[in-house]
C-alpha cells in the first residue's frame, strides 16, 4: 500500500514526469538526463533516486556508468489508475473549503 | 486525514461517484456552487453564465497556461437550494459526449457537510477516457516543457 502512494507522489512532480518521458523511448545515463534540465545535477539525481525507489525506473550498470530505463509494467499500473482524476477533484475541493472558511470568518 | 475526496468507478460501468466531506456548514458548501464569484475562485474558471433554477443553464471558460480558452457548458435540470443540483456537463470542441451529473448536498453536523457527485457517461469507454485525462494532460505539459528546454539548447 505504501509503495502505491509513493508512485503517485513520484508522478505528481512535473520534473519527474518529464524524466519519465525522456527515458520512455531509450535508456539514458544520469548525465544525459540531467543535460535536458536547467535544474542542478544533484536535484536531478534526487529525482532519479525517487523514481527508482518506487520502481518507475530501473537501473542498469554499463561499465562505470549507470543508465536508466523505464519500467513499463509499473507505468501502466499508474496510467490505468484513477488517482490523477481523484487528485484533481481533491485539489479543487480543498480550495473550495479554504475559500469558504475565509468567507465564513469575514462574516 | 480522513476527510479526503473519494472516487468510486467500478469496472465495466458507465458511471462514477465522487464523495467528499467538508469542514463547512451545508449552506456554505452550497453557496460555493451557487455564487458565480465563488465558483470562479475554486474552479479556476470564468463564469460566463450561471442560471440557478430549474431549466436554467451555465457556461464556464478556462484559460490554459498557453492562453488557449476552453469552454464548458450544461443545462441545469433541477436546482433545489441546500439539497441538490441535477445538470448536464459538456466540454465544447472535444469529442467527448455530454454527461449527466447528480449533485447531492447533505448536512452532517452543524459544521460539516457532504457532497456526492454521481456522474453518468454515454458509455464505459467515454468514462474511462475522461478519467485518464488529467494524467494525459500532465504528461503533455511536461513534454512541452522538455521541448522548450531542448529547443533552447540548440
Amino acid at each position: 500500500m505504501n509503495l502505491r502512494r509513493d508512485v503517485f507522489q513520484a508522478i505528481a512532480d512535473p520534473t519527474r514526469r518529464a524524466i519519465l518521458i525522456l527515458v520512455a523511448s531509450q535508456s539514458m545515463t544520469a548525465g544525459a538526463i540531467a543535460s535536458n534540465f536547467d535544474t542542478a545535477r544533484p536535484t536531478v539525481s534526487k529525482h532519479l533516486q525517487i523514481l527508482t525507489e518506487c520502481e518507475l525506473l530501473e537501473q542498469e550498470q554499463n561499465g562505470r556508468e549507470i543508465s536508466y530505463h523505464i519500467n513499463a509494467k509499473k507505468m501502466k499500473e499508474v496510467a490505468d489508475f484513477i488517482e490523477p482524476f481523484r487528485t484533481m477533484w481533491d485539489d479543487r475541493f480543498n480550495k473550495l473549503e479554504n475559500i469558504m472558511k475565509i468567507y465564513q470568518d469575514k462574516k | 486525514m480522513e476527510r479526503k475526496t473519494k472516487v468510486n468507478a467500478e469496472d465495466n460501468t458507465q458511471e462514477l461517484q465522487i464523495v467528499r466531506e467538508f469542514d463547512l456548514p451545508l449552506e456554505l458548501l452550497f453557496k460555493a456552487y451557487a455564487e458565480p464569484e465563488i465558483v470562479e475562485q475554486w474552479m479556476g474558471t470564468k463564469v460566463l453564465k450561471l442560471e440557478n433554477k430549474n431549466h436554467g443553464g451555465y457556461q464556464f471558460e478556462t484559460t490554459d497556461p498557453k492562453g488557449n480558452k476552453h469552454r464548458f457548458n450544461g443545462v441545469i435540470h433541477e436546482f433545489v437550494s441546500n439539497e441538490k443540483i441535477t445538470r448536464t456537463f459538456e466540454m465544447e470542441n472535444t469529442p467527448f459526449d455530454v454527461q449527466l451529473e447528480f449533485l447531492t448536498f447533505e448536512k452532517l453536523t452543524e459544521d460539516t457537510s457532504k457532497l456526492t457527485m454521481h456522474v453518468l457517461y454515454k458509455s464505459t469507454e467515454v468514462r474511462n477516457q475522461i478519467l485518464a485525462l488529467p494524467f494525459a494532460q500532465g504528461i503533455n505539459m511536461a513534454h512541452n516543457r522538455i521541448q522548450d528546454i531542448v529547443s533552447k539548447l540548440k
